[in-house]
């Protein structure tokens, strides 16, 4: 019998190339002749430019151009009305400034350290005009779009007439992706109107659609080459203004331009998640019953794009909860636009909802993981369907037992450990299992290898080797024999690497080419070899490159088969996407976190000390990058939970902790040991390896997690992250100063 | 960054000689704050002098002092013998800083000469009078959760961010510099000033003068040691308040003290009061207590580090403590 290949922890496929150096990022690209930039950034939030000397600047040595507003080439795309359309920010279409850190000019010399020099040279005069990048204060300007309009089920407010009821407001912070890759481009017109990039994205396709839309170029002269991203966690979901300030200054200068952005300028030019404040209010039965419950979400947006992610949307479907209103609003300051950060919407949204979950059965006296599954929702309460799987209470039973959530005393500030105040917490997550369309081609060679190919992304996850594994199940061909080929717009088209689908999305379409091409095979043995004339496609066994007759008496290998038939290879195309099964299930992932901490009673300072995370997120294709992802959402919980605040002064507009010192991703020494389990059974709809998401629900619902723990250590409730030493240091110091 | 010339001279002489020719020259040791301070445009030497190759390495005992090289990198200060086993806590405060990697580049001379982290002073497009004197101060109005509780003034509020300093301090060491009129010798707690009107000179060592060493007294310091750190993650983060303590204890009596803070003021912050009040005590928890309180007298907070004065009174019982029952 074949050995199964998804569910096992392969090896990632470009593992050896990654820690060689062999794997080559976009900087790493270098056409002949090629130029590099280096960004001048406004230090105003709100204005206009008044004048841009560059007299200095190009007297520079090595400076090639300065591009400005003031002399780019067209963008013919560009919308005449509003400052920013879909494609965003419209740079260097005029003097406007929105805000800080917007480029003003792009510089170009013939070295890198040129080109930041000469930058450093450019003197910008502006006109300045009040700016407004304080949320609290700019609640006045608070807006709903279309497309997040006020939901409700049951009664509204209906938490208000409950016996028991809790209601609060949690605030998270601006925080900002951070990868370690910094962002950037190079951009090559190879004629006026072929145009080559090296990329840092997630989905190769949309920028060349968006390229194509803005320089209204045909689409076949745009080629994207991204084969390796070193991380992204959402912020590569978009073209932005410094990949198209690239582009026109390659434009003017006729050569290749490579730019890479400073650590500083990736907290203004790619995104991050908006800070939000929202207030959940929710009312109980005494005996536990959920009854209503409201959540009210407020975030910024920037001024000339309204950014919008699921906030709200957890809240509507997780509890078995008759009434329900959410309401979800939008602020816009002079502040560049936000963007899907891993767990987008939904990791801010299950901060306030677990947190509040856990707030209400203190007050319930109801042990915080008794309320959930009292309140479980066993069909989607939103959409009034079944779920398509839901293994939560699975989920809930594996990790209270791994972490010992029995052990734990139940009172607030009750446990103990080495002098330290001992604390467990848990908190659940959720995110749609999405599946999308997408084409993928399959070339089976005459030496009996194939190579797949689709324009997907790996911003990775291990998405090349667990397309490897799926291939390799459909086809019976070793994995050692199976390539799978991303990252080029030649490729045929495959979404961008967002939403936890990208198995579920490109590898639907893998598994549906390699049928495909198994039926081409079977029909080139049926029609060419006469041991095969009897058998139909669905006899023939498909085995470690062979196919076998039903008998098994005969077999031909796949390199025999082309060879005899003097074929090179074979090639077919499929493409693949949901079909009717959205309409009927409700089709979602979920996650359980449990943490145990300890906070240390004088200076506040917390120490995760154990990690269990599950996940139900159907079949698990590759259990070890799988597992790996759920660590790095962990990490990324960690940071949103205890570390990660990007601090604004309001009078400048300018961010003061814009670098890795001072904005705190966390290190090893914050990291425990974290169990990871599955529950690792098949959803039987949302495709054919039964796999649902993963990326997201690693990190929704983790900080809440954690905020609980604490809360149940210090009896100190923590509702504004990140969870600093000094905001649990009140307590304690008037404790000791009781002298 | 701006073009710059660099010079790698192979004696002390040569070393300072090449100072006292180039005004906007900089010594350049491990570079890992000059290298930052120059990216960002706050410091813009035309000149690097690189003393790498200078014979500032070597860490000696010399009768009753312990003598350390200028050059000698924060990891193998850390890890020698002689520190290790008569000056743990200035090990402990070591192995408390930075990362491995900027520890392992690190120098001794740097680390004293490092910048304060104030944001305001490393972003030129923003007011500081430490970086232009009289452009006003951004922290106080400003972001100060991080600034400094002790010694500040309405020009400058920012703190010393270093640890060993800290050690330092606490241990009585004294500097040995070199200029062009020969050397001297700078105790630990005199060489990093306070603020006042000249926020823009972290101490007192003159432009042209180079640290040639740092000599540490032996002290009874070796088993009632403490270096507590407070920061927002477990590694690779700037203390929020640090307090570093050796003591001496036979017969349940402090015989002698040192307590010093980081953190909380632009230079190591030595508590002379609270050792007084300590020095003859017995080491309980309610003369720690008493200790904590006169440490903070005096604090004055600003909008964002209202709890350093907390955070400092319960870490400074939290050190004592721990250093007492080590
Ligand atoms: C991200 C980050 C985190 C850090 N965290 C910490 C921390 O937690 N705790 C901590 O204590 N430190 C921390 N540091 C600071 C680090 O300790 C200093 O950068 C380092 O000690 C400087 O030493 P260096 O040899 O690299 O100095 P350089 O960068 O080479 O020089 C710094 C300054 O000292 C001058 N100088 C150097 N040697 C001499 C000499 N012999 N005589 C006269 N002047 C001299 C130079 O001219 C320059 O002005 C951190 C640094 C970074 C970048
Ligand atoms: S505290 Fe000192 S360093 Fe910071 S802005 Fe004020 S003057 Fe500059």
């Amino acid at each position: 019998m074949k050995k199964q290949q998804t569910g096992q922890p392969m090896n990632r496929v470009d593992g050896r190339l990654k820690v060689t150096g062999g794997a080559k990022y976009f900087a790493d690209h270098q056409p002949a002749d090629m130029q590099y930039a280096a960004l001048v950034c406004s230090t105003i939030s709100c204005g206009a430019i008044a004048s841009i000397n560059t007299t200095k600047a190009l007297r520079a040595p090595g400076v090639a151009d300065i591009v400005s507003h003031l002399n780019a080439p067209p963008v013919p795309g560009y919308k005449k009305t509003n400052p920013g359309d879909k494609n965003g920010l419209q740079i260097f279409r005029d003097n406007r400034i929105y805000s800080n850190g917007q480029p003003v000019a792009i510089v170009v010399a013939n070295t890198m350290e040129r080109a930041v020099y000469a930058a450093s040279l450019v003197e910008v005069q502006y006109n300045q005009e009040t700016h407004y990048t304080n949320m609290e204060a700019s609640m006045d300007k608070a807006f709903q779009n279309n497309r997040m309009k006020d939901y409700s089920r049951g009664e509204i407010n209906a938490w208000q007439k409950a016996p028991v009821t809790h209601s609060a407001q949690y605030t998270i912070p601006l925080e900002v992706h951070n990868p370690m890759e910094l962002a950037g481009i190079i951009a090559h017109w190879t004629s006026p109107d072929t145009l080559t990039l090296y990329a840092k994205t997630q989905g190769v396709k949309s920028v060349q659609e968006t390229i194509q839309e803005l320089f209204e170029i045909p689409e076949q002269n745009i080629t994207v080459h991204s084969r390796f991203v070193g991380g992204a966690f959402g912020m590569a979901l978009r073209v932005w203004p410094l990949e198209i300030a690239t582009i026109l200054a390659a434009k003017k200068i006729r050569k290749p331009v490579k730019l890479v952005i400073t650590r500083e300028q990736m907290f203004t030019l790619v995104g991050y998640r908006p800070n939000s404040s929202q207030t959940i209010s929710m009312g109980a039965t005494a005996d536990g019953k959920l009854t209503g419950i409201t959540h009210e979400a407020v975030a910024i947006t920037s001024p000339y794009e309204d950014f919008t992610e699921g906030i709200v949307a957890m809240t509507k479907f997780m509890y078995d909860c008759p009434n329900v209103n959410t309401r979800y609003q939008l602020v816009p300051l002079n502040m560049s636009t936000p963007i899907w950060m891993r767990g987008p919407g939904e990791a801010t949204g299950s901060f306030a909802l677990e947190s509040a979950i856990d707030e209400l059965s203190y007050k319930l006296k109801i042990d915080p993981l008794q309320l959930r599954i009292l309140n479980h929702a066993d069909t989607d309460p939103e959409r009034n369907l079944p779920f398509s799987s839901k293994y939560l209470k699975e989920a809930y039973q594996i990790g209270a037992e791994k972490i010992g959530w029995s052990s734990r005393n139940p009172a607030p500030r009750s446990m103990q450990e080495n002098g330290m105040l001992a604390g467990y917490g848990m908190s659940s997550g959720t995110f749609g299992a999405y599946r999308g369309k997408a084409t993928v081609s399959a070339i089976l060679k005459a030496d009996g290898t194939l190579t797949l190919q689709s324009a997907a992304a790996d911003i990775g996850p291990g998405t090349a080797t667990a397309m490897v594994q799926i291939a390799a199940d459909v086809t019976g061909i070793s994995p050692d024999k199976i390539t799978f080929m991303l990252g080029e717009s030649s490729f045929p088209y495959a979404p961008e690497q967002g939403g936890s689908a990208t198995v579920s999305t490109v590898g639907s379409a893998v598994s549906d080419v390699c049928h495909t091409l198994l039926k081409e095979l079977a029909n080139l043995a049926i029609s060419q070899v006469p041991a095969f004339k009897q058998t139909t496609p669905e006899q023939i066994i498909y085995e470690d490159g062979q196919l076998i007759t039903a008998d098994r008496q005969t077999k031909i290998t796949h390199e025999a088969l082309l060879q005899q038939q003097k074929l090179p290879e074979v090639k077919v195309t499929a493409t693949s996407q949901g079909g009717e099964e959205r309409k009927k299930y409700s089709m979602y992932s979920f996650s359980v976190h449990f943490a145990k901490v300890h906070v240390h009673p004088t200076t506040g300072v917390v120490r995760i000390q154990h990690i269990v995370s599950v996940a139900d997120a159907g079949a698990i294709v590759n259990t070890k990058t799988a597992r790996s992802q759920m660590i790095g959402g962990v990490v990324g919980g960690i940071g949103m939970a205890l570390t990660e605040e990007a601090i604004l002064d309001h009078r400048f507009g300018r961010f003061v902790n814009n670098n890795y010192a001072d904005y705190h991703v966390p290190v090893n020494a914050d990291t425990p040991p974290t169990d990871v389990y599955f529950v690792n059974k098949k959803d039987p709809y949302i495709n054919p390896m039964g796999s649902k998401g993963l990326g997201e629900i690693a990190l929704i619902g983790f900080a809440a997690a954690v905020s609980n723990a604490v809360f149940h250590a210090t009896g100190i409730r923590v509702r504004d992250l990140p969870i600093t030493p000094d905001k649990l240091l009140h307590i304690t110091s008037t404790e000791n100063t009781n002298t | 960054m701006n073009p710059f010339s660099y010079v790698r001279p192979n004696s002390l002489k040569a070393a300072i000689d090449a100072m006292a020719r180039d005004h906007s020259a900089r010594f350049i040791a491990g570079g890992t704050n000059l290298l930052d301070l120059m990216k960002n445009g706050v410091t813009l030497p035309e000149k690097l002098i690189d003393i790498n190759q200078l014979p500032l390495r070597e860490i000696r005992q010399d009768g009753n002092t312990l003598h350390i090289g200028a050059l000698v990198l924060n990891s193998n200060l850390a890890a020698h013998e002689l520190v290790k086993t008569q000056h743990p806590l200035l090990s402990e405060a070591l192995l408390a800083g930075a990362s491995q990697q900027l520890r392992n580049m690190a120098t001794v001379g740097g680390n004293m000469m490092q910048r304060t982290r104030c944001s305001y002073f490393y972003d030129t497009s923003m007011p500081c009078n430490k970086r232009q004197p009289n452009s006003g101060c951004g922290a106080i109005g400003g972001i100060n959760r991080m600034h400094a509780i002790f010694g500040a003034s309405d020009n400058c509020i920012a703190v010393h961010p270093s640890d060993m300093c800290v050690a330092l301090a606490a241990l009585d060491a004294t500097v040995l510099v070199a200029g062009p009129k020969g050397e001297r010798r700078i105790p630990f707690t005199d060489f990093h000033r306070l603020p006042g009107n000249t926020p823009q000179l972290d101490n007192n060592l003159a432009k042209n003068e180079l640290i040639t060493a740092v000599e540490i007294p032996t002290h009874p310091f070796t088993k009632h040691i403490c270096y507590l750190k407070v920061r927002d993650r477990a590694s690779y983060a700037f203390a929020l308040v640090s307090v570093a303590v050796a003591m001496d204890i036979s017969d349940n009596v402090i015989r002698n003290i040192r307590i010093a803070m980081g953190g909380v003021a632009h230079k190591p912050w030595r508590l002379p009061d609270a050792e007084k009040a300590l020095t003859g005590k017995a080491p309980t928890s309610d003369n720690f207590r008493l200790a904590a309180n006169i440490a903070i007298q005096g604090a004055k907070t600003y909008a964002h580090n209202g709890f350093k004065k907390d955070l400092a009174f319960n870490s400074i019982q939290t050190a004592l403590l721990k250093a007492a029952t080590a």
